[in-house]
């Protein structure tokens, strides 16, 4: 086999203070084939990859690049020995151009005139149009994603490493991103391509190596295991799907008339007028791609931000003007994205944490003064309600996982009863199994009667668990339709499309 | 050329004189902040080049040498701040703050030998019959070499930023430090380039003050331009070109209020000592209100330490 293989991996492990993040892991890619690395959160996966761009060194074992000893010590050294890597957390610079940020990819850039020009060749080549010009600010997510993986290719490399590339793009703009991916490996670029979402992996991968706790527990052909063989080797183990009950729909409880916002930051969007109605018992899914509006959306539902009169009625009642704790008082109550400095203060235990929102709807509270008992018992409900996993609620927010951080937070809003929650990206960055048990646990709070807003990129979430489905795009809210017999198609024409795409899509399409 | 008493071309010769510090400093300081740190001891750095400068230049009798001296002491304790802030990750505020307070105290410690001392004068440079020429003679070809060298630098600095690589990886550096450390750069080690340029800028400003300026030390002679020079670099939404407006029009209210002093208007000298803070700041305001982008042009890790985590 060796000469044959384009990168060998043998005995590879790497341990942090108190965590063996990767032990004995080994794998080889052919040149131009598509390699899956399968895993859950913190299984690995990403430090197996960081070792690779030359981010982060080995303790021990071997790679080799086309039989020759590959150690690179930085990631200048991986780029020239033909590595490169489009990065999960976008790896670009907002203020600066598409071109700038491509040469600041590259070991030598040619001069600005020359790069551009190059840059349009290569985006018409692979079907990737961008314009060199533009400031990375005011692109889409995935044309900023288009010019991390040009500068990739500008680069002529050998093994392309992709983290997570689709996580932030609609249905259309992944089919783009397939079709660029299946020429570049019928080229014979070999594709180190790292996901969750398996039915992606069964679609696009040649052959899969699966990680768990850092170690590789097997190695398969994708397309011959259905997505759910693949899941219960990534968990080791079974786990229970979703129970989606019939619910019938009561009175209104939110209504949304009209809501019109200005954006929050420099390069965010303004909402455009809103409009929503969810009943009790209904759960509604907004979905949309990242930057769409989500986090103003829950800010201004929450009472975060204020909005004008009788744009926001809670249960018949105006609460435009509220802030959260007036709402939560009215029996809304909502998770924000953002686990750490958001949901919950990092350095407060999960008592502490407790009191930020549970003060209004539970008797943490006596007298003025802070019921540490009365706190501490809420926070062992939420970890014994919710199973999450941690030594007590001493511990500080920010020593949890993100997984069961997410559990905890979502647990404590579910446990005060809200009439109405709304939550965004409510399983982001979480393992399968807890990710099911969220989502069940926000089932079985509508089907106790309260009206439920999740508010999520993962179209196959939403399709999951809500009964009606809107999109948020550019700030405005499509009208619901109900998520029965909505195909994914669908759901991505009403996402936006590909952003500049359409043609190519078409062309797609009729071939 | 007089107008209400005043000599327009003798202030416009002078305003580009009184402008040098604040322009030196100003500049250093941009560089810095472009990289994405944010030195508040602008202010200490420049009287440290001030006292070093002139001790140096008079040991030596040399003035060139004075002014280097200068440009090495503000970087000595640039780097004290470096190390602070960047290796310890100390807050930049605070770290910045004590920068200015420690060395405006060093500095009245070491100039205490130094007061009432002359300093080696700095020639003026001499361009022939250029420096005959009506009008431009006096105003463009009457100056020392460090008002030429100030304008040359904030030029090379423009050209620095925009067209180089090493420019763009400062800039990129200071929009996104985790960016710019997953593609490879050492964030930390251009940061301190920066800082130390920074410093080497206010020294090199500082010694204009003490050496060609007044010229002679006096405790506490910077007077507050670090600070200016910090409020020109925000208000020029970080631009080099737009920095040496910011400076001009500062020196100029401040040659201007000097004129007027001398005319002997009745206008109370404290009013007229105040007005190059006050109009300074409120043009910039007014500025940066017009250009509504301008307040939104800083680097978007400006004041973040940066630690690397895995």
């Amino acid at each position: 086999m060796t000469g044959t293989m384009l990168l060998e991996i043998e005995g590879l492990r790497k341990a942090y203070p108190g965590v063996v993040a990767n032990d004995n892991v080994g794998f080889a890619i052919a040149p131009g084939e598509v390699h899956a690395l399968l895993g859950e959160n913190g299984a690995g996966k990403s430090t197996l990859v960081k070792m690779i761009y030359g981010l982060v060194k080995p303790d021990a074992g071997t790679m080799r690049l086309m039989g020759a000893a590959y150690e690179p010590a930085e990631p200048r050294a991986a780029r020239a020995a033909g590595v490169a890597m489009v990065f999960q957390h976008f790896s670009l610079f907002e203020a600066l151009n598409v071109a700038e940020n491509v040469a600041l990819g590259m070991e030598n850039p040619p001069p600005m005139r020359d790069l551009a020009r190059r840059i349009r060749e290569i985006s018409n080549t692979y079907g990737l149009p961008l314009d060199p010009d533009r400031t990375v600010g005011d692109l889409s997510a995935g044309e900023r994603q288009r010019v991390e993986i040009i500068r990739c290719l500008l680069q002529d490399p050998k093994l392309l490493i992709m983290d997570e590339p689709t996580s932030v793009l609609t249905p259309q703009e992944v089919e783009i991103l397939f079709h660029t991916l299946r020429k570049l490996s019928a080229e014979g670029t070999a594709i180190l391509y790292i996901s969750h979402k398996l039915e992606e992996i069964r679609a696009l991968c040649d052959s899969a190596t699966i990680l768990r706790g850092g170690k590789v527990v097997g190695h398969c052909t994708p397309r011959e295991k259905t997505a759910r063989e693949l899941a219960e080797m990534m968990v080791g183990g079974e786990f229970a799907m979703t129970d989606r009950a019939g619910r019938s729909f009561g009175n209104p409880v939110l209504v949304v008339k009209d809501l019109n916002l200005p954006p929050m930051s420099q390069f965010g969007p303004s909402l455009k007028g809103i409009n929503l109605t969810l009943r009790a018992g209904e759960v509604l899914g907004i979905g949309g791609v990242a930057g769409n509006g989500q986090e103003e959306l829950l800010a201004t539902l929450s009472g975060e931000r204020p909005s004008e009169d009788e744009t926001v009625v809670i249960k018949g009642q105006e609460a435009s003007r509220l802030g959260p704790n007036e709402r939560r008082a009215m029996g809304l109550l909502s998770a924000p994205e953002e686990r750490l400095g958001h949901a919950a203060v990092p350095a407060m235990s999960l008592t502490e944490n407790t009191l930020l929102t549970g003060t209004i709807r539970r008797p943490l509270m006596k007298k003025g003064f802070i019921d540490m008992g009365a706190a501490k018992g809420f926070a062992e409900e939420i970890i014994k309600a919710f199973d999450v996993r941690t030594p007590g609620p001493h511990v500080a927010a920010r020593a949890l996982s993100g997984g069961n951080l997410q559990k905890y937070v979502i647990g404590r809003e579910v446990l005060q009863a809200p009439d109405v929650l709304i939550v965004n990206q409510p399983t982001w960055g979480v393992d399968a199994a807890a990710a099911a048990s969220i989502r069940q646990a926000l089932l079985d709070l509508a089907s106790k009667g309260a009206g439920v807003i999740v508010i999520s990129q993962d179209l196959d979430e939403l399709m999951e668990i809500a009964d009606n489905f809107c999109a948020l795009y550019e700030g405005r809210l499509s009208p619901p339709r109900p998520t029965e017999g909505l195909t994914i198609d669908e759901i991505g024409l009403m996402l936006g499309g590909a952003h500049g795409m359409t043609d190519v899509v078409a062309e797609e399409a009729a071939s | 050329m007089t107008l209400g008493g005043i000599d327009i071309i003798v202030l416009i010769a002078t305003l580009m004189t009184a402008s040098t510090p604040v322009l030196l400093a100003a500049t250093g300081e941009l560089i810095a902040e472009k990289a994405g740190v944010l030195n508040l001891g602008v202010e200490g750095m420049m009287i440290m080049g001030a006292v070093g400068g002139f001790a140096a230049a008079t040991a030596t009798g040399s003035p060139v040498l004075g002014f280097l001296f200068g440009a090495v002491a503000g970087a000595v304790l640039a780097m004290v701040f470096a190390i602070l802030t960047q290796v310890f990750l100390s807050n930049q505020t605070a770290t910045g703050l004590a920068l200015t307070l420690f060395g405006l105290g060093l500095s009245a410690l070491i100039g205490k030998g130094y007061e009432g001392v002359r300093p080696p004068p700095t020639a003026k440079l001499d361009f022939g019959p250029l420096g005959d020429i009506p009008v431009l003679g006096p105003i463009f070809f009457s100056h020392d070499w460090v008002v030429y060298a100030s304008l040359v630098l904030v030029a090379l600095t423009w050209a620095f930023l925009k067209f180089t690589r090493a420019g763009l990886v400062l800039r990129a550096v200071g929009e996104s430090h985790d960016a710019a450390h997953a593609l490879g750069y050492r964030v930390i080690a251009v940061r301190i380039a920066a800082l130390a340029f920074g410093g080497a800028c206010a020294g090199f400003g500082g010694a204009y003050l003490s050496l060609v300026r007044v010229p002679q030390w006096t405790e506490g002679m910077t007077a507050g331009a670090g600070w200016i020079a910090l409020a020109i670099v925000v208000f020029a939404s970080w631009r080099p070109e737009r920095v040496l407006i910011g400076a001009y029009l500062f020196g100029g209210i401040t040659a201007l209020q000097l004129q007027l002093q001398a005319a002997g208007y009745a206008i109370p000298v404290h009013l007229l000592s105040m007005a190059p803070y006050v109009i300074t700041i409120v043009v910039l305001v007014l500025l940066s209100a017009l250009h509504r982008h301008g307040a939104q042009a800083a680097p978007a890790d400006l004041g973040r330490s940066f630690h690397a985590s895995s």
